[in-house]
């Protein structure tokens, strides 16, 4: 067990410094002078070689992603283009909104999305079955920001009954509740599509078990079998959906950040493009996908505490 | 043994049993074609279905409710929603179709080439893979557009980086389930080139799961695209694409709800469709999978 997080975690380090050189190639490398875009096209030769020079831009290619390796691995991700605040300072004041929005969709997503594909799996090729995977396809093919409008313009704009600004700040618990509610619903929708389609799988599978038969045969009611018996097998499908879209769900929170104007990493993303703060949108791609690469790491590790039988190897 | 097992009567002649792909294609498939042909239909024939010229504003007509003049109500600017979709119909359709077709003539070569060498080069190949995937698809094509600029070629190839490594990794786990198979080695023992023994002989078996999993990224790609069209790294104005629509109707959403939802029900369409042909294809290619979807 012990070697097993030891080389996972050493796993995950890797990837990490891999996805920073990435990142600094991307940023580097692609055609396009960050200095010159920062400016624009009507600015002065030498403002542009000022700018260039401030960033390190000037410094050898090696020199720079040492600097920047070094200087991320030590969680400084340099200082805002605009604002000159260090970068991870900014990030870390909205994280947690983001934190929360995904933590909450993802556990509505779960809490809609199990049993809704448990009841379609006990009542395959029947109407519930059919209903619950018209559902699921229209919540895989909807795009965050239609499923954020589309509540939006029937819940806030025409019946009123949540603020169309979600701010993030509430006093009391029921407003917090209230300006949650349709940002967390709008992405736990699509969450729930992907959890409902393979917990129906799993459990079609786990249904079609001899062990199954034999709990129905001892006499077992079928709420018995179906809890029990059938959902503990179909955990480890489950965790790996929610580990693989936790990541779509992160990113998809920009867009409805976006919708809803709430703080967060949405909105600062946004705020670092529209100001063109490349050293900003570089902080912040690194820090998405860090939190994917945790999110992974996660999922890696509860395999073993759901399902006794996985060997850590 | 008088059982006319041969008898054919005339009308049953032409009730040959069906065989091959299109015959295991569900109804939902076929729904599903349907959409994508009707989209594709209105996107050649834009020209001839458009009653207005896109791009023509007219500040008299703004945000006028759908009837005789604007059949789906016209935009802040005054211009016609439906020629717009039109339109704009043909962008998100390139998109999806450019990206998808690059990301798989790149990455399955990747993929495949590291399942059949293996060892070092697997590795390399797949690590340099997994750290992609380890970016979120929407946030990697937000990087790489704001980088590049948003230009079609440029949002194309922002999708297709994103996607790539799925491909890489389906076409190496076809290449390393076929590899050890006894064709592989009667090709080898023949003589035939590397090259030649993958893309000859080995592609075709793992060609069908490759088409399946490029229907379903397609959805992904058109989702992409609307979103970053959404954020506002689409196609520049006043080009009219899909996701910068829904972007002017949000912009606008107390003065008329009719200009972001046309263009949302055409995004949820075309990517319903597309995920509707995935399901149908993965369960036509692989029926163990059927109940899967």
């Amino acid at each position: 067990m012990f070697s097993f997080v030891t080389k996972r975690l050493a796993f995950a380090v890797l990837t990490l410094i891999l996805v920073l050189t990435l990142v600094f190639l991307i940023i580097r490398i692609l055609p396009g002078d960050p200095a010159l875009m920062i400016l624009g096209d009507q600015a002065s030769a030498a403002s542009i070689a000022a700018l260039r020079e401030r960033l390190g831009l000037d410094l050898p290619l090696y020199v720079q992603y040492g600097q920047f390796l070094q200087g991320a691995i030590q969680g400084d991700l340099g200082n805002s283009m605009v604002t000159a605040r260090p970068v991870a300072e900014e990030i870390l004041a909205v994280l947690p909104y983001t934190i929360e929005l995904t933590v909450a969709a993802l556990t509505l997503g779960v809490v809609l999305g199990v049993p809704a594909g448990m009841l379609a799996a006990v009542h395959r090729n029947r109407l519930p079955d059919y209903l619950v995977r018209c559902v699921s396809l229209i919540g895989l093919s909807v795009p965050a920001f239609v499923a954020a409008i589309g509540l939006l313009m029937l819940f806030a704009i025409h019946w009123r009954w949540f603020p169309v600004i979600s701010a993030g700040t509430g006093d009391t618990l029921f407003d917090r509740f209230r300006q949650m509610a349709l940002p967390t619903l709008a992405l736990a929708l699509i969450m729930m599509a992907y959890i409902t389609r393979v917990t129906r799988s799993a459990m079609l599978e786990v249904l079609s078990q001899d062990y199954v038969r034999t709990a129905r045969a001892k006499g077992a009611s079928q709420a018995t079998v179906v809890w029990k018996h059938a959902l503990g097998n179909c955990m480890i499908p489950i965790t790996t959906v929610v580990g693989l879209y936790l990541g779509i769900l992160i990113g998809n929170s920009v867009l409805t950040e976006i919708v809803f104007s709430r703080p967060g990493l949405g909105k600062l993303i946004l705020s670092a493009l529209a100001q063109r703060d490349y050293t900003l949108l570089q902080g912040m791609i690194v820090v998405y996908t860090m939190m994917v690469i945790v999110v992974n790491l996660v999922t890696d590790l509860t395999y073993g505490l759901l399902d006794p039988r996985v060997q850590y190897k | 043994m008088s059982a006319p097992v041969t008898e054919v009567r005339p009308n049953e002649k032409l009730k040959r049993p069906r065989s091959g792909l299109l015959a295991r294609l569900n109804m939902s498939t076929w729904i599903g074609l349907g959409i994508l042909t009707a989209l594709v239909l209105s996107a050649t024939f834009a020209p001839l279905l458009a009653t207005h010229d896109p791009l023509q504003q007219s500040l008299m007509d703004q945000l006028v409710p759908p009837g005789a003049k604007f059949l789906l109500g016209s935009d802040d600017l005054g211009r016609d929603i439906w020629s717009r979709l039109l339109y704009g119909a043909r962008y998100s359709l390139a998109i999806g179709f450019l990206s998808i077709a690059s990301a798989m003539a790149v990455g399955t070569p990747i993929g495949m080439v590291a399942g059949y060498l293996g060892g070092r080069t697997d590795i390399v190949c797949m690590q340099v893979m997994d750290v992609i995937l380890a970016f979120p698809t929407l946030i990697l094509g937000l990087a790489l557009v704001a980088l590049m600029g948003a230009t079609l070629p440029n949002i194309v190839i922002a999708i297709a980086f994103g996607s790539m490594p799925s491909f890489a990794r389906i076409a190496r786990a076809g290449v390393i389930a076929q590899r050890d198979r006894e064709y592989v080695k009667a090709c080898q023992t023949m003589g035939f080139s590397g090259p030649r023994i993958l893309f000859r002989h080995i592609m075709p078996s793992i060609l069908p799961e490759l088409m399946v999993i490029s229907t379903l990224w397609m959805a992904t790609a058109v989702r992409t695209e609307a979103s970053l069209a959404f954020i506002g790294l689409g196609i520049a104005a006043p080009t009219p694409t899909w996701g910068g629509m829904v972007r002017d109707g949000f912009d606008n959403i107390l003065g008329s709800f009719n200009l972001a939802i046309m263009p949302s029900l055409a995004i949820l369409l075309l990517v319903l469709a597309f995920n509707l042909i995935g399901d149908g294809l993965r369960d036509a290619v692989d029926p163990r999978l059927k109940d899967a979807s």
